[in-house]
């Protein structure tokens, strides 16, 4: 029965794994851009979060709908001022950009947030539910099942609308669909817009759950790095099948060598994956 | 070559006199720029000469702390201790290289970023061994003096550096050299050529990891305590990196220059704001990456 | 005597897609041959299959009396298997005589870096590029790149030297210039294997033609032989003879 339950656990963090991942694997997979940003707006969000229910008491799940706006153009105006200059420069360069961004980032929240650790503690709390043997945190089930709604959307978003299908024809081909009459450097712009979005909300969905705080950035940017591998670049169906794969992994991990191996764990994962598939397990095989 | 390893000598001997002058002060900031000039030279084997975006340094790094750490725990003489440091971190290297190097652009730097992270964990977890997240105490060296010890462990970071850069100086004039080069621009192409990619890569993993275990072992005798998160920083990896870039990649005084600058900077300008350092670091990372990629030595270029 | 390059049943897959099946082919010492067919007929993954970018599913490859067969890029080159690109890869950066001296040094028989720069200038001479020595690679004109191949293949003293569409993109003095170049190199006694899609070229340069066809040797003989053949014509010059120059590549 521990078995069932850790399993419950290990797919309701995987939920929220796939909606940590599913921007950074676009941004990536669409830019050939790491945006090592990722964990710290996943913090920033939660600083949103948390901020908007201490002071304006606007519940975590509706302040959702103030992150996403604000992170898509914060994203935007970045990847269009700065990161735009910089697209075909090679990995080094560019990666040292996020992460020079991303240094500036963290530091500025450490200096405006301090180090503590703080978590949105719901009032009333949401309870918890029984199904059976299985006890499930009201809280967490519905972050999850708004993370995988969000997760969704973003998938609906590139197979449906106009600007998805733009982002996508870029991704495949770039020159072909910037012949094709796509302004390319504005479909950057929108798709690491949407990565930070989808960092943003994410963010303010975890902060009801973990403690949030400027130090665990590089935690989260992490575990997307993780999930992009055992999942593939750039997919959205990749993210969720490799979030839900990390939380399940983690979880067991946890139960069966001890907490503190879980981020070794997923880590060493991620290199035996590499190793043996250096594109990722469901990723197109390398070059040839 | 005959010019360079001239220049190079009178160079370290400049600096061999530096504890004439100066008082603890300086004596501790030579140290630390010899230090950071081995993380930068050694960068340059795998980043500059070779081309691969490599962030092990960290890794090299904490791997040399702790293994040295452990040695002189477990009775070995500092000497001793230092070299153990050196050969666990080359074979290390050698290891994680084969494993790696198969990698190229984001997924090799990833995953050589992930090694410290998950070598910090296990240090975390072996407490036994290494103290886990209480750190490590190590014995201090029975010198005469606070000067004399100062003084000595300056000396020996000094000897590290010149023996790693008389390695690199050798290595840009040899066939191993060459061959990176050849790596660096077009590794299908080197390989058709009669190349062994793999192991000009692996020995140019080799050399970028063994000076900085080592820097790592005389890092934490010289500290006399280390803890995970200290010795296993990224950080390490970003500043070796962004002093070569300072400098200029693939230059044979560039990584100095750049260690020498980037520490003049750390301690003038923002060691006084030590809540901002880490920004201040990024910022010019940014204004690095933005303005001059190519490192400080094109600006001549673009002058002349 | 045996065959200096001997290829027995060789097959290469990718995926589902059978690039060559069951190529059984002899290339004899000094001798200069024709590896013709239309686009995507296998040529080139048989040149990689030869020089070991990739391994052969199935079959041997045999040279100079040796199994190659699994032997990595590097490791074919050493044992005197050169090559040219289709699309030409200089080291961009480095100049047109360090390009030539890596060659030297690391495929070809040099044993320091001063011997093989030596070297180098010889074959630099010979290509008729010595002018252009200290330039950057990626500098040339193409035509120039393509000798600059030539001469790289040249400096690794090859024993068998594959041309891949040496010619294209050249214009008709600049051909005219490369073939001799390439009756050159025949001359000094390297056995040749040249892929071309101009059958003027061909049946100018080469004692015989083989033809490959979606990834199976269809044909191979004398050049009056094969331009006769039928399945030839059908398969390959009914469609491409008649075109025009094809573009790059």
């Amino acid at each position: 029965m521990l078995v069932l339950q850790v399993l419950a656990n290990g797919l309701i963090l995987g939920g929220l794994y796939a909606c940590i991942a599913a921007g950074f694997s676009l941004v990536w997979g669409v830019l050939n851009i790491i945006n090592i940003l990722h964990g710290s707006f996943i913090v920033l969000g939660g600083y949103l979060a948390f901020f908007a229910y201490s002071i304006a008491g606007i519940h975590p799940f509706a302040s959702i709908l103030i992150a996403a706006p604000l992170f898509f153009a914060l994203g935007y105006a970045l990847q269009a001022g700065l990161i735009n200059r910089m697209i075909a420069a090679p990995v080094l360069l560019t990666l040292s950009l996020t992460f020079g961004l991303d240094l500036m980032l963290a530091n500025g929240m450490l200096v405006a947030f301090s180090a503590d650790f703080r978590k949105i503690i719901l009032d009333p709390p949401l309870g918890v539910l029984s199904v059976g043997p299985l006890v499930v945190p009201v809280d967490r089930l519905t972050a999850m099942i708004l993370a995988l709604a969000l997760t969704g959307l973003l998938y609906l978003l590139l197979a449906r609308s106009r600007i998805g299908r733009a982002i996508v024809a870029v991704r495949m081909d770039r020159e072909a669909a910037a012949l094709m009459g796509v302004n390319v450097k504005r479909i950057y712009a929108v798709t690491f817009g949407l990565g930070s979005l989808m960092a943003g909300a994410s963010g303010a969905l975890l902060a009801m759950i973990f403690p949030i705080s400027p130090l665990v950035g590089p935690a989260y940017l992490g575990k997307a790095f993780v999930i992009c591998v055992l999942g593939g670049l750039g997919s959205v169906p990749g993210a969720m099948i490799g979030g839900l794969a990390l939380g399940v992994v983690e979880s067991f991990g946890a139960l069966w060598l001890g907490p503190e191996y879980a981020v070794p764990l997923s880590f060493t994962l991620l290199i035996l994956v590499l190793i043996v598939r250096p594109s990722g397990l469901l990723g197109k095989r390398g070059y040839e | 070559m005959k010019r360079d390893a001239l220049r190079a000598v009178a160079m370290f001997v400049l600096i061999a006199l530096l504890p004439l002058a100066g008082d603890s002060y300086w004596l501790r900031l030579g140290t630390t720029m010899l230090m950071y000039g081995v993380l930068a030279i050694s960068w340059n084997f795998i980043g500059g000469m070779a081309g691969y975006p490599s962030f092990a340094s960290a890794a090299f790094f904490g791997l040399g702390a702790y293994a040295g750490a452990v040695a002189q725990k477990l009775g070995a003489p500092m000497g001793f201790a230092w070299a153990l440091a050196g050969a666990a971190a080359l074979v290390f290297a050698a290891a994680l290289g084969v494993a790696l190097l198969r990698l190229r652009g984001h997924y090799f730097a990833i995953a050589s970023l992930v090694v410290a992270e998950v070598l910090r964990e296990l240090v975390n977890a072996a407490t036994d061994l290494t103290g886990g997240g209480m750190g490590l105490n190590l014995p201090i060296p029975r010198l005469a003096s606070i000067e004399g010890q100062a003084m000595f462990f300056f000396y020996a970071m000094l000897a590290l550096a010149a023996l790693a850069f008389a390695a690199m100086l050798a290595a840009m004039h040899s066939r191993l050299g060459f061959g990176l080069r050849c790596i660096q621009q077009n590794e299908s192409a080197a390989d058709m050529l009669g190349v062994n990619t793999t192991l000009y890569k692996v020995a140019a993993f080799m050399l970028s990891g063994v000076f900085v275990g080592v820097a790592g072992a005389i890092y934490a005798s010289w500290v006399h305590y280390i803890e995970p998160p200290d010795v296993f920083d990224v950080l390490y990896s970003v500043k070796a990196i962004v002093m070569v870039l300072i400098g200029g990649a693939g230059s044979v005084f560039g990584p100095l220059f750049g260690a020498a600058l980037f520490l003049s900077l750390e301690e003038l300008v923002w060691r006084n704001y030590l809540q901002v350092h880490t920004g201040v670091l990024g910022l010019l990372i940014v204004l690095l990456v933005l303005f001059l990629p190519k490192g400080l030595i094109s600006l001549r270029r673009r002058t002349a | 005597m045996s065959a200096l390059l001997e290829l027995a049943g060789v097959s290469r897959a990718f995926g589902g897609l059978r690039a060559l099946s069951s190529v059984d082919l002899a290339v004899q010492r000094g001798e200069v041959v024709g590896l013709i067919g239309p686009n995507g007929a296998g040529k080139t993954t048989l040149v990689n299959v030869v020089t070991g970018v990739h391994r052969a599913t199935s079959g041997r490859v045999r040279f100079d009396g040796e199994d190659v067969t699994r032997l990595r890029p590097y490791q074919a080159a050493r044992r005197g298997i050169a090559r040219t690109f289709q699309i030409v890869q200089p080291f961009s950066a480095m100049t047109v005589l360090e390009n030539v001296t890596a060659a030297a040094l690391f495929g070809g028989a040099a044993r320091s870096i001063a011997e093989a720069r030596a070297q180098a200038r010889e074959q630099l001479a010979f290509v008729g590029l010595e002018q252009a020595a200290d330039r950057r690679a990626g500098a040339l004109t193409l035509a120039m790149r393509k000798r600059l191949e030539l001469a790289k293949g040249l400096a690794m003293r090859p024993k068998l030297l594959l041309l891949d569409e040496v010619n294209a993109g050249l214009n008709a003095v600049e051909m005219d210039a490369a073939l001799a170049l390439i009756r050159g190199i025949a001359a000094r006694g390297v056995t040749i294997v040249i892929i071309e899609h101009l059958m003027k070229v061909v049946l100018s340069l080469c004692s015989r033609i083989v033809v490959l066809h979606h990834g199976e040797l269809i044909a191979a003989g004398k050049p009056s032989e094969i331009v006769k053949d039928a399945r030839v014509v059908q398969a390959y010059l009914g469609r491409r003879y008649a075109e025009a120059q094809p573009a790059h590549g």
